[in-house]
């Protein structure tokens, strides 16, 4: 097991890499876990980008990196991940380049493309053991147009393609599991506003070799709809409600790094946003509320049985 | 240099080691699979130092493959029609990294219906992605394409990926004597891989493939790649001209044939212009004043050279090997916008289609076509174009429909 350099809150650096003056929106939450991340994998990087939010990240002739970025596309990052790595590899095994001038490759992807059209290219990256680690930021929608739902949208929220009553009649995918399934080097949930939880968890995936599989819960205050100031506020209230489980899989275990003692009903997180006012408006949806609050019951009463 | 019995496939392998390629990122799809099947062979038994990846498609493979060129490797890749065409989208990707690498096609007829046999609408899909396009008619074209593709690609007034086409059965799985060049020899034409700028290391951090705002810095980029694949036309003849000193294999950007003096001339690109070509020559004994112009180098597209082997010509039967549904034939179109206003008397362009789904084109077949075209040029005015088709074909096709006529009939009775 790894030994973390981040012990308390004190440990975590308090200047950052990651340049300011992108043009994400106010309060993402999805930059903020990047911008924790990158400081702690640095600058002998090279950030994959599948199509996302976080494409206008690097604008011509812009760039809030130190280190190197290639954009690919919407399914194929971890392809671009493969590519770089081989090519890497190659050049330094032939001794063509030295050593320190390897990098470390990361897929850079949101939940659009995690969730559905780069599923394929990420499983079979996984598969091939990849030395590579895969951040998607998920705000669980398409966001960057809009926030459309997708495989990510959690159950009755309201997405610009699911305006009625009901909102979004599916459930969140289980990426974790799906990727857990294929027993790579290491899988984790994130969210910007746990940044030792964060840090711990970015600093094993840059010491583990294989496929290190992060998904970060990123609040998006214009596809939720709540305030920008709020971000950090709904980041830790999906922890402490228990909708977002922090958690890791290493060796075949799955271990929650950080289990909500007593968890406020998940309408302390729900109400904040934009996308669930139809559960409280005008008149409270005790059904759904219910319904909500059961299958978060249900996951944590399978945890701790 | 040894000579040996080699398949299309073959040759296209044997191009890869020439070319001493690093990296090949694979994905079996027929008629190509033999190609990575063989590479796979010579790395897993030590004859060839190379890293053979098989992705899950071929969007990824592209990916992959154009990610490696961009980090300073050697690759080469090979595929064929769905695969080609699934992989659209990274063909115009990588081409705008401006990633050399060679990738073969192995033509095969599209979907639907899915069938195996050869035509040209996979790789004239991807026209216009970016990637040079080297379109070859014999197996020994198959093996000396490739080698000219990575020097013409690497070169730094170009960098672009080429693809090499060669036709599904027809080459693919058709055994040619091929003259294989000595490896010194090739050392010597093609050195290694200079990827000067292109890469990504610690030492030197650099943002690929960004993200552009407004139409400004978007067509500048765009018109880039346009005007290096322009540059690509002086380039090739370059190279070809080292290669043939190398080698003693002429490979012209248009091969032409008997028609220095000739009248008529045919016009077509792939394996099916042996066909033609041999049609030339059963039509010059018969009394006729033909030849053939087979374009090899179609991207960029050799106009000058074009123009220049048409002046003076009557008529031109151009026969495609595709289809451009609600249009005609892709090589028509792109031969009249050569010669319309650009030549003081321009030769009358006839339109054929023919050879989809590996369909063959007869002698007679040729032998109508100059029929056709010789009595376009009488009248001053040419038919519409002509699908070639028998009437036999057409019988046996009716002959499938009796049956499942029969068969439909018989299941409704049953229930």
């Amino acid at each position: 097991m790894t030994k973390t350099a981040f012990k308390h809150m004190r440990d975590l650096p308090s200047t950052h890499l990651l340049g300011t003056g992108t043009p994400m929106c106010a309060g993402c939450g999805g930059l903020q876990a990047i911008q924790q991340i990158y400081d702690v994998l640095g600058k002998n990087t090279v950030f994959v980008n599948a199509a996302g939010c976080m494409t206008l990240l690097s604008v011509y002739p812009f760039t809030p990196f130190r280190g190197s970025w290639l954009y690919t596309a919407m399914a194929s990052a971890p392809a671009g991940a493969q590519g770089i790595r081989d090519a890497l590899d190659i050049l330094i095994e032939q001794k063509r380049i030295d050593k320190s001038e390897d990098l470390q490759v990361v897929v850079l992807t949101g939940d659009g493309s995690a969730y559905g059209m780069g599923l394929s290219a990420t499983s079979s990256a996984m598969e091939r053991k990849l030395d590579f680690i895969y951040l998607c930021y998920d705000n669980e929608g398409y966001g960057n147009t809009g926030q459309q739902y997708s495989d990510a949208t959690p159950h009755a929220a309201k997405t610009s393609t699911s305006t009625g009553p009901g909102g979004y009649p599916g459930f969140k995918k289980d990426l974790f599991s799906i990727w857990a399934a294929h027993k790579p080097a290491y899988v984790a949930t994130v969210i910007g506003a746990e940044p030792l939880d964060l840090a711990r968890k970015i600093q094993k995936a840059r010491d583990i070799k294989g496929p290190c599989m992060i998904i970060s819960l990123s609040p998006c205050p214009t596809g939720w709809d709540f305030d920008p100031s709020l971000t950090a506020k709904v980041g830790k209230l999906a922890v402490r409600t228990g909708i977002w489980p922090l958690k890791e899989y290493e060796n075949g275990i799955i271990t929650h790094t950080k289990k909500p003692a007593r968890r406020p009903p998940v309408e302390a997180y729900l109400k904040l946003q934009g996308r669930f006012k139809h559960l409280f408006e005008p008149k409270r949806d005790e059904k759904m509320l219910a319904d909500i609050q059961t299958h978060v019951d249900a996951y944590w009463a399978e945890i701790e049985s | 240099m040894s000579r040996k019995l080699l398949t299309g496939n073959g040759a296209a392998a044997w191009g890869a080691r020439l070319a001493r390629v690093d990296y090949i990122p694979a994905f079996p799809i027929t008629p190509q699979t033999e190609i990575i099947e063989t590479l796979e062979h010579w790395i897993g038994s030590d004859q060839m130092p190379a890293r053979l990846v098989t992705l899950e498609s071929e969007h990824s493979m592209i990916t992959a493959a154009g990610a490696a060129a961009a980090t300073g490797v050697r690759v080469f890749s090979a595929t064929s029609s769905q695969g080609l065409l699934y992989s659209m989208e990274m063909l115009y990707t990588v081409a705008g990294w401006r990633a050399p690498f060679v990738l073969i096609n192995v033509s095969r007829g599209l979907s639907a219906p899915i069938t195996l046999e050869p035509d040209h609408n996979d790789v004239l899909a991807a026209r216009d992605c970016g990637f040079l396009q080297l379109h070859c008619s014999t197996c020994q074209e198959v093996l000396d394409s490739m080698l000219i593709a990575y020097r013409l690609g690497e070169d730094l007034r170009v960098r672009l990926p080429v693809i090499v086409n060669q036709d599904g059965f027809y080459l693919s799985f058709t055994r040619e004597p091929v003259e294989i060049p000595d490896r010194k020899a090739m050392e010597a034409f093609l050195p290694p891989y200079d990827p000067e700028n292109m890469q990504f290391r610690a030492s030197m951090p650099v943002s690929h493939a960004v993200a552009v705002l407004g139409g400004g810095p978007y067509s500048y980029f765009r018109y880039e790649t346009h005007l290096a694949s322009l540059q690509a036309l002086e380039v090739y003849d370059e190279v070809a001209s080292e290669y043939e000193k190398a080698t003693g294999r002429a490979n012209p950007a248009i091969g032409c044939y008997r028609t220095d003096d000739a009248e008529y001339v045919f016009v077509m690109m792939g394996a099916f212009a042996t066909k033609a070509r041999q049609a030339v020559d059963q039509l010059r004994e018969a009394g006729w004043s033909i030849g053939l112009v087979r374009p090899r180098l179609f991207r960029p597209f050799p106009e000058e050279k074009i123009r220049q082997a048409l002046a003076g010509k009557k008529g031109v039967a151009v026969i495609d090997q595709n289809i451009s549904f609600g249009r005609g034939g892709v090589l028509h179109t792109e031969l009249a916008s050569t010669i319309l206003g650009k030549s003081d008397k321009p030769p009358l362009l006839v339109s054929f289609i023919g050879g989809l789904g590996g369909r063959d084109i007869s002698a007679e077949e040729f032998y109508e076509m100059a029929k056709v075209t010789k009595q376009a040029v009488a009248d001053g005015k040419a038919p519409e174009p002509r699908l070639l088709y028998t009437e036999t074909e057409l019988r046996e096709v009716r002959k499938l429909q009796d049956i499942a006529c029969v068969e439909r009939h018989e299941l409704e009775n049953e229930r």
